[in-house]
C-alpha cells in the first residue's frame, strides 16, 4: 500500500506523465469501442490531421510563456494560404520552395506587425491581436475578393507535399516533429530560449538583469507568425484550397491544447513535451468521436465538456501537489 | 521642497488639460466625426427616423456590453457570451417549438438559460481560482455553442408567434423598445458602477484583489454576481436577435463576444481592470454601430468593414499609450 502510494507520489508529480496516463487511459477505451483505431492507418490519419493544430501550438507555447496570448493566428494561416495560392494561380510557374516561403513570409509580417503593436504600441496582447485578427481577416478576404483558390488552381507540385512521405512518415509529420525539436531546444539550450522564460516568469526582475523585453516579444509574435504562416501553406496543400474563412476559431483550439498540456496563461511555466501532448489529446478527440460513432453535432459539445474537465482536474491535481510539498516542508 | 512645488505646480496644470485630454472627449470627437461621415453619406440619416433606424440596427448586441464592463473592470475576460446568446435562443425557440411551451414562458426560460450559463461560469471560476477566466470561458464557449448545435443540429428554429417579432421590431410613437430598454438598463449599469459600494468594490477588485480580499470585500461572491449578470443580457440578447430575425439557427451571435469586448475596450475600460467609465464605454457603442451602419450604407464589404473596424480598435488604444508613454519617461528623466 505504502509502497502504491509512492509510486502514485511519483507519477502525479509530474503534469505530463499523468496526462500521457490520461491519454494511455483514453486511448484503450476508444480502442475497446472501435479496434480499428490504433490501427497504422488510422494513427496516420490521427497524427496528419493533428500537424496543423501542432505547429501552430508550438508558435504559441512561445507566445503564452512570456504572458501574450494571440488570437489572429486562425486570420494569420488564412491570409498567408490565401496569398500563397493566389500567387501559384496567376503565376503556376512559381516554384515549390518559393510559395513554401512567400506564406512563411507572409506570416512573419504578420506577426512582426502584432509584436510591434504589443511591444513598442503598449497595447494589452488580447487586444492587439484581436484587432488583428479582424483585418488580417478583412485583407484575406479583400486580396481574393471574395472568391476561392479551388484545387484546379493549386499546382500539383504544391499538393503533393503533404501526400508524399519520406521514410513512410508523411511529410506532415515530419514537419511538426522538426518545429518541436527545434523548438525544445531553442528553448533548452539558447540564451534566448531561457530569456522568454526569464520574462515570462517575472519580468521586471528580467529587464533590471538587463533583457530587452521589447526584444523578446517581438520576437516571440514574429516567431508565432511564421509558424502561422507555415501552417497557412500547410493547410493550402492538404486541403488543396483556399477560402476567406478558412482557419476561423482555430486559435481557440490551439490555446485549449497549450494549456491543457501545462503551459501557463501566467507565463513562465510549461514544457514543449506537454504542449506534444496538449495537441495529441486534442487531436485523439477529433478523430475517435466519429470512430465510436458520436454523432458529428455532438462533438463540440463534448471538447468543451472535456477542456473543462481537464482544467479542473489540473488544478485538483495541482492542489494536492502543493499540499504534498507544504506537508514535506514542514517535515 | 522646490522640487516638490514644481512637481505639485506641473500636476495641477496637467490636471486641466487632462479635463479635455479625458479619453471621453475624445470618444465624442470620434462620434460627431462618424456621424458627419454619414450625413455626407446619407442625406435621409439626419432626420428622427434615419437616427432611430441607425439605433436599433446594433442595440441587441450592445446588450452584452453593457456587463462586458463590469467584467473587464474587474480585470478579468467572458468570451463565452456569444454561445451563451445561441444556447438560450436555441432553448427558447425549440421549447416553444418543439415541447409546445407558450412564449412568454419560453422566454422566461431564456432568460434563466443565460443565467445559468453565466453562473456555470462563475461558478467554476469562483471554486477554481487559480484557473484563468479566458480559458475557462473558453471551455464553456466551445460546450454551450455545441450544446445548441446537439439540440438543432443543422436546422432551423422558426414560426414564432405574431407578437413575438414585436419585441424587436415594436415602438412606443417612433421609438423603438430596445432602445427605452437599453437606456434604462445603460443608466442602471451606469449608476450601479459609479454611485453604489458594489460599483466601487468593482474597481478596488480590479486594482488590486488581495488588498481588497484583506478589505473585507468579498471577492468571490462579486465575481459570481458579475459572471452571472453577463450570462443573464447575453440571454436579453438572444430575446432581441430573435425576435429580429424571427428564426434562430445554433450559430447566430458568433464573434459577439469580441465586438461586446471590442466595444467596451474602445471605451476606455482597461483590459487589465480597475479602469474606464461607463459613459465611455455607452459612447462607444454607438460610434462603432453608427461607424457599421454609414458604412453599410454605401455597400461597404463585409471585409473591409473588419479592416476598419479592427484598425479603429488598435489605433484607439494605441494612441493614448504612445504619448502618455513618451511623457512619463520623460518626466521621471528630469527628476
Amino acid at each position: 500500500m505504502e509502497k502504491l502510494k509512492m509510486i502514485a507520489k511519483t507519477l502525479t508529480k509530474s503534469r505530463e506523465v499523468s496526462l500521457i496516463f490520461v491519454l494511455i487511459i483514453l486511448c484503450g477505451a476508444i480502442q475497446i469501442k472501435n479496434n480499428q483505431f490504433l490501427s497504422a492507418a488510422n494513427i496516420n490519419d490521427l497524427l496528419v490531421n493533428a500537424t496543423i493544430m501542432c505547429v501552430l501550438a508550438a508558435g504559441m507555447m512561445g507566445v503564452l510563456l512570456i504572458g501574450g496570448i494571440d488570437i489572429s493566428i486562425g486570420s494569420t494561416v488564412a491570409l498567408s494560404g490565401m496569398v500563397t495560392a493566389l500567387i501559384m494561380r496567376d503565376y503556376p510557374q512559381t516554384p515549390v520552395l518559393v510559395s513554401w516561403l512567400i506564406a512563411i513570409g507572409v506570416g512573419l509580417l504578420c506577426g512582426l506587425l502584432n509584436g510591434l503593436i504589443i511591444a513598442k504600441g503598449g497595447v494589452i496582447p488580447i487586444i492587439a491581436t484581436l484587432g488583428l485578427m479582424n483585418i488580417f481577416r478583412g485583407a484575406t478576404y479583400l486580396v481574393a475578393n471574395s472568391q476561392w483558390v479551388h484545387k484546379e488552381q493549386i499546382t500539383l507540385a504544391f499538393q503533393d507535399f503533404t501526400l508524399n512521405s519520406y521514410l513512410g512518415i508523411n511529410n506532415m509529420i515530419i514537419v511538426a516533429v522538426i518545429c518541436f525539436l527545434l523548438l525544445a531546444v531553442f528553448l533548452k539550450y539558447t540564451r534566448t530560449g531561457r530569456k522568454i522564460y526569464a520574462v515570462g516568469s517575472n519580468s521586471e526582475a528580467a529587464q533590471i538583469s538587463g533583457i530587452s523585453i521589447d526584444r523578446i516579444k517581438i520576437l516571440v509574435y514574429t516567431l508565432m507568425g511564421a509558424l502561422a504562416g507555415l501552417a497557412g501553406a500547410l493547410w493550402v496543400s492538404k486541403y488543396a484550397s483556399a477560402q476567406g474563412d478558412s482557419a476561423k476559431g482555430i486559435e481557440m483550439d490551439i490555446i485549449a491544447a497549450c494549456v491543457i498540456g501545462g503551459v501557463s496563461l501566467n507565463g513562465g511555466k510549461g514544457t514543449v513535451l506537454g504542449v506534444v501532448l496538449g495537441c495529441l489529446t486534442l487531436g485523439i478527440l477529433n478523430n475517435a468521436l466519429p470512430l465510436i460513432n458520436v454523432s458529428s453535432f455532438w462533438q463540440d459539445a463534448i471538447k468543451g465538456l472535456i477542456i473543462i474537465i481537464a482544467l479542473i482536474l489540473n488544478t485538483m491535481t495541482q492542489r494536492s501537489l502543493d499540499k504534498n510539498n507544504l506537508k514535506r516542508r514542514e517535515l | 521642497m522646490v522640487q516638490t512645488k514644481r512637481i505639485i505646480a506641473a500636476e495641477k496644470e496637467f490636471s486641466l488639460m487632462k479635463f479635455f485630454l479625458q479619453w471621453e472627449w475624445l470618444l465624442v470627437l470620434l462620434f460627431i466625426l462618424v456621424n458627419i461621415m454619414n450625413i455626407i453619406i446619407s442625406p435621409y440619416y439626419l432626420s428622427a427616423t434615419g437616427l432611430l433606424t441607425a439605433t436599433s440596427s446594433f442595440l441587441e448586441k450592445a446588450f452584452i456590453a453593457l456587463p462586458m464592463v463590469f467584467v473587464l473592470v474587474i480585470g478579468e475576460i467572458d468570451i463565452s457570451v456569444g454561445s451563451t446568446v445561441a444556447l438560450s435562443s436555441v432553448i427558447m425557440a425549440e421549447a416553444y417549438n418543439k415541447l409546445g411551451i407558450p412564449m412568454g414562458l419560453a422566454i422566461v426560460i431564456c432568460l434563466l438559460v443565460g443565467t445559468l450559463c453565466g453562473f456555470i461560469n462563475g461558478f467554476i471560476l469562483t471554486r477554481f481560482q487559480e484557473l484563468f477566466p479566458m480559458i475557462v470561458t473558453l471551455g464553456t464557449m466551445i460546450l454551450y455553442r455545441g450544446i445548441a448545435v446537439m439540440i438543432l443540429e443543422d436546422q432551423a428554429s422558426k414560426n414564432f408567434p405574431a407578437w413575438f417579432s414585436n419585441i424587436f421590431w415594436g415602438k412606443i410613437g417612433s421609438v423603438p423598445y430596445i432602445l427605452i430598454v437599453f437606456i434604462i438598463f445603460a443608466v442602471v449599469f451606469g449608476i450601479v458602477l459609479h454611485k453604489t459600494t458594489f460599483g466601487r468594490k468593482l474597481y478596488a477588485i480590479g486594482s488590486n484583489r488581495i488588498a481588497s480580499k484583506y478589505a473585507g470585500i468579498r471577492v468571490q461572491k462579486i465575481r459570481l454576481i458579475v459572471y452571472t449578470l453577463a450570462g443573464l443580457f447575453a440571454a436579453i440578447t438572444a430575446i432581441f436577435l430573435t425576435s429580429r430575425m424571427g428564426s434562430t439557427r445554433p450559430n447566430i451571435g458568433e464573434g459577439y463576444e469580441l465586438e461586446a469586448i471590442s466595444m467596451v475596450v474602445l471605451g476606455g475600460v482597461s483590459t487589465s481592470g480597475g479602469k474606464g467609465r461607463f459613459i465611455g464605454a455607452v459612447i462607444s457603442i454607438f460610434i462603432i454601430g453608427f461607424l457599421r451602419y454609414g458604412l453599410g450604407l454605401i455597400n461597404t464589404s463585409a471585409s473591409a468593414m473588419l479592416i476598419i473596424i479592427g484598425t479603429l480598435l488598435i489605433v484607439a488604444v494605441m494612441f493614448p499609450n504612445l504619448k502618455l508613454d513618451s511623457l512619463f519617461r520623460k518626466k521621471s528623466k528630469n527628476m
